[in-house]
């Protein structure tokens, strides 16, 4: 009994000081967000805080009357879908090829491949900026070479996002790989052993063997890259301002820029919680494909 | 259980007593100082920015007791600066601000009223250009004192002018266009005839001049769908699609001054800063083979913008009377002049182009004419939201995704929106 | 015979698409190294150069004597290193409070926390800007710092390794009369070595390429971090290819060599942490 006492004390000194960080910014303010989205913030607020009225839902419904919202809606679910599979394509694929028996070294590939997920979102994107350059870039450079005509990869409302989803998957790719290879060393032989003594080809293995047993990392890798690719922020920010024309606009991005350079904090508040509600359910779906 | 650091016989008295002599002694040094030194934080953007210091320093000579602090910040982050460090209780004692902001921050309750000031000290105001005073002088009072004035205007390659056979430039729109045709044309064979800002700022100065009011209402609506406005959206839109003019200049066009040098661009809109970099970066075998000339309106001269930066002094400042003393300095006409040598930047006062300026420097001729002829822009603290959807709205339309009437009504409807809280909000702030 | 020379020619292939992906991987990185050492110009030229034809330190010696890197880079690594040692030692006190000790509610608080893993940080980063407003932290280290001292993931990661240290050792140490403190500094931590190590390695990758929020907080130059100041650097030079990517070195290179060097120090780490997300 004493000792339960004790250690009781002993705890909530332990965690007072974690608690109190957790408490104070993560909990806090996601409440005080709540509360925030049913105001009418904003920078003339900051003038006169006498003045801030209570609106209800109407941020949420100006939010859904917003033709940049769903514009940016859409833009970051072509991100996160057509991101996503391309980024869990070539990690799977990638992983698979590297894990062939045959090959060594693997720990160097698979350090190689992982080199972009430690980088900087910024210093890549700044790069890949200048990659993707309309008449000095190394990408047009490329294609002159296939002999196709150039694009204006970050000025043509038509590729700039396909430019950056591209940039996206060359910069996850190697997270998502890891965690493949893992799970396929993780795979026991015996199952092969008996695809094989079954007749199985190569294929026939992959498609009754790897790919069943890779299924809940396959949903786990999809969910953590799909919750990242719905943050996308960085990457637009650097390199096309959300532009040309909107093209490249994300929630993120719309959400700082009308909460942090227009100050309309209360109708940013109301985004920020959308965009939370997405996440929500997609984790769900997610999580309930791993679980199974 | 751990080490105490002094031992007892540490607790001698000399320690003590020096500490208590090098105390008075610093009283007394304290003593001596004539008066606080004042130290001033300035803001400044852009090139200006960077070229002030020497000009400071002579300020800091007239005035012994206040320190200037400056700091530079590009234009392109300036607006948000300001805003951000009103939010964030940092801003700095003066700065510079764009005119077309000020309308802003002063419904913000940023800035201290001038009136006062300038009355006690006898300022001429009647000196300096009435269409930059007017951004000045906003219905609550004055709260800015022009620094320096920025228009828009042509910048153009005489020898093209004259290869397509042209001795003056066309004052009319329909004339103007004829030479645009012609200077993509052989033998002149440019590669765009003309750039324009990658900004809001064409489709609004087109606007101007066919007496769009922009806004409607005492400023509370959005009047796009105007005839006016529309008419010069559609002649912004026809030059775009004869590819008189390259459309998002970023990534079309290399370097402007680069292809303005080659022959590759005949003309570009730009303001005073170009005169700057032109002498820069321009080679000497073209250094008068350039010259401004007003904008062509509709139907004559046409008007442009009352641009410029004004110099404010933010309520949270500390030093009023220095601060107004920095303001006050920037005012006198010698130190226009030298700011003017020392950045290109144009004087707001008449006198001080009529005395020095104008003789000098015929490339300027354009700026003097056109400064007779400016418009301020609507004096909405929303400005800045607007202008960036005006901007988006006419790239839309340049670039085909939109219709120009379809791109209007959604422009006057965002408008609208935007402009929402302050129909509401009908009292005119104090 | 030809069956080997079918397999040598599958093991070829099978390398040849390795390769192809390592190159397509490394290549931007490859380049921005390269034209760093260019001098300015020399990249906007068509056709692009892979290398330079004559290397040149002057870019890295502009950024540092010119536009202040050397104070960004030091804010970074004041930024980082605090949240780094700061979040190991909150978490891993919390980590082995729930670990180590009982009390009432130790499950119900484990769920509590369990729950705020969903809260993504643009949802905070509005009201946290205006509380640190209110507290004066605006444009300060503290206020980077603060909010990033403790954080949910890194509590669980120091809970479930603390949960495999022997009891034994503790109960000993506790009937010798040590302070629970004691117990955790001498004891604990010590034994937990390795695992700190990776939670550190992983909280100063994160702290150092953090963008969003300190590109919020951060208003004034003196204090960016690095990708604050090379995000703001590039806003302005647009043009100055071969400076931005001496910027994108700067902050790139060091913490990339570091981390692929000790890759075996937190690589289990991260794929755990990614299980427990």
């Amino acid at each position: 009994m004493k000792r339960s006492w004790t250690e009781l004390r002993a705890a909530t000194w332990f965690l007072a000081p974690a608690l109190a960080v957790v408490l104070l910014f993560l909990f806090l303010p996601a409440l005080a967000a709540w509360m925030l989205s049913l105001t009418d913030f904003d920078l003339y607020t900051f003038a006169e805080p006498a003045a801030l009225r209570w609106v209800g839902l109407r941020n949420y419904l100006a939010l859904l009357q917003d033709g940049r919202f769903w514009k940016a809606l859409q833009n970051t679910l072509i991100f996160v879908g057509l991101g996503g599979l391309l980024t869990l394509c070539l990690a799977l694929g990638a992983a698979l090829w590297i894990h062939q028996r045959f090959v060594r070294w693997k720990a160097f590939w698979r350090m190689v491949y992982f080199a972009p997920v430690v980088t900087s979102l910024v210093a890549v994107a700044i790069v890949w900026r200048y990659l993707l350059h309309a008449r000095y870039g190394l990408a047009n450079q490329a294609l002159a070479w296939l002999g196709l005509p150039p694009i204006d990869w970050l000025g043509d409302p038509q590729w700039a996002l396909p430019a950056l989803i591209l940039m996206a998957v060359w910069k996850n790719y190697g997270y998502d790989l890891l965690i493949f290879l893992a799970a396929l060393q993780a795979i026991p032989e015996e199952l092969y052993d008996a695809a094989r003594m079954d007749g199985a080809s190569v294929w026939q293995q992959l498609r009754y063997v790897t790919l069943p047993a890779l299924r809940p990392m396959i949903a786990l890798a999809g969910l953590i890259t799909a919750n990242g690719y719905l943050q996308v922020f960085a990457e637009p920010y650097v390199m096309t301002q959300g532009g040309p024309l909107d093209a490249t606009l994300t929630l993120v991005l719309l959400l700082y820029e009308q909460g942090f350079r227009w100050w309309r904090l209360g109708y940013a508040a109301a985004l920020a919680f959308v965009l939370f509600v997405l996440m929500l359910g997609l984790s769900w779906m997610l999580w309930r494909q791993h679980r199974s | 259980m751990g080490d105490w650091p002094y031992s007892r016989a540490a607790y001698s008295q000399a320690p003590l007593v020096r500490a208590v002599v090098l105390f008075c002694l610093a009283g007394i040094a304290a003593c001596h100082e004539p008066e606080q030194t004042v130290q001033l934080t300035f803001w400044a953007f852009g090139r200006e920015g960077a070229q002030v210091a020497p000009l400071l320093e002579s300020f800091e000579a007239a005035h012994p007791g206040i320190q200037v602090s400056l700091q530079q910040i590009p234009w392109s982050a300036a607006y948000e600066k300001l805003v951000t460090a009103y939010v964030g209780g940092q801003l700095p004692d003066v700065a510079q601000i764009g005119n077309s902001w000020l309308p802003q921050f002063a419904a913000l309750q940023a800035l201290v009223e001038l009136t006062p000031w300038v009355v006690r000290d006898r300022l001429d105001t009647a000196d300096y250009f009435s269409g930059i005073w007017a951004t000045n002088r906003l219905p609550q009072g004055l709260y800015g004192l022009p620094w320096y004035v920025d228009t828009r205007v042509l910048f153009y390659r005489t020898d093209l002018l004259k290869q397509a056979g042209y001795a003056t430039m066309p004052q009319t729109w329909a004339g103007w266009e004829r030479l645009l045709h012609r200077l993509v044309a052989p033998p002149v064979n440019a590669r765009f005839a003309l750039a324009l800002l990658p900004d809001w700022s064409p489709v609004v100065i087109l606007g101007l001049q066919q007496g769009a009011t922009l806004l409607g209402g005492n400023g509370r609506y959005g009047n796009f769908r105007d005839e006016r406005f529309r008419r010069a959206l559609a002649f912004y839109v026809h030059l775009v699609d004869a590819r008189l003019v390259p459309r998002s200049g970023a990534t079309q066009l290399g370097n402007l001054y680069h292809e303005f040098a080659r022959g590759q661009l005949a003309m570009f809109w730009s303001g005073p800063w170009s005169v700057g970099e032109l002498r820069a970066r321009l080679p000497d075998s073209l250094a008068l083979r350039w010259a401004t000339a007003p904008l062509p309106g509709p139907e004559g001269p046409g008007v442009s913008l009352a641009g410029g930066s004004s110099l404010v002094i933010f309520r949270n400042t500390r030093n009023l009377e220095a601060a107004w003393a920095l303001v006050r300095f920037w005012a006198q006409p010698e130190v226009q002049l030298q700011f003017y040598r020392l950045t290109g930047n144009l004087p707001p006062r008449r006198s001080v182009w009529q005395q020095a300026i104008l003789q000098r420097d015929q490339q300027l001729e354009g700026f003097w004419q056109q400064l007779e002829r400016i418009e301020p822009l609507p004096a909405v603290p929303e400005w800045e939201a607007i202008a960036a959807r005006i901007h988006y709205y006419a790239e839309a339309t340049a670039s085909g995704l939109l219709g120009l009437d379809e791109a209007l009504a959604r422009l006057d409807q965002e408008v609208d929106r935007i402009l929402e809280k302050r129909r509401r909000i009908a009292t005119v702030p104090r | 015979m030809n069956y080997r020379w079918i397999r040598l020619g599958h093991h070829l292939l099978g390398y040849a698409g390795l390769v192809l992906l390592a190159m397509w991987t490394l290549l931007p990185l490859g380049w921005m190294v390269a034209v760093s050492l260019m001098p300015s110009g020399a990249a906007s030229t068509s056709p692009v150069p892979l290398w330079p034809d004559t290397p040149t330190l002057v870019q890295y010696a502009t950024l540092f004597a010119h536009f202040h890197m050397a104070r960004y880079l030091a804010n970074s690594l004041i930024i980082s290193g605090s949240i780094t040692l700061g979040a190991l030692l909150l978490n891993a006190m919390a980590g082995y409070a729930f670990a180590v000790l009982r009390f009432r509610g130790r499950e119900a608080l484990l769920r509590l926390l369990l729950m705020a893993l969903l809260i993504p940080i643009h949802i905070t980063i509005l009201p946290l800007f205006l509380m640190l407003r209110a507290m004066g932290l605006i444009n300060s280290y503290l206020g980077v710092i603060l909010p990033n001292l403790a954080s949910v993931l890194g509590i669980f990661l120091m809970y479930q390794f603390m949960r495999t240290l022997p009891l034994s050792l503790i109960e000993a140490a506790r009937m010798d009369g040590a302070s629970e403190f004691q117990i955790f500094w001498r004891v604990a931590l010590p034994l937990s070595r390795p695992m700190l190590a990776s939670v550190g390695m992983l909280t100063f990758l994160g702290a150092w390429n953090d963008f969003l929020w300190p590109l919020v907080v951060l208003t004034q130059h003196t204090h960016y971090t690095l990708p604050v100041a090379l995000a703001n650097l590039a806003g302005e030079h647009v043009q100055d290819v071969e400076l931005m990517m001496a910027g994108s070195v700067v902050t790139i290179l060091p913490v990339l060599l570091l981390f692929l060097g000790l890759q075996r120090f937190y690589l289990p780490v991260l794929l755990r942490s990614g299980l427990a997300g």
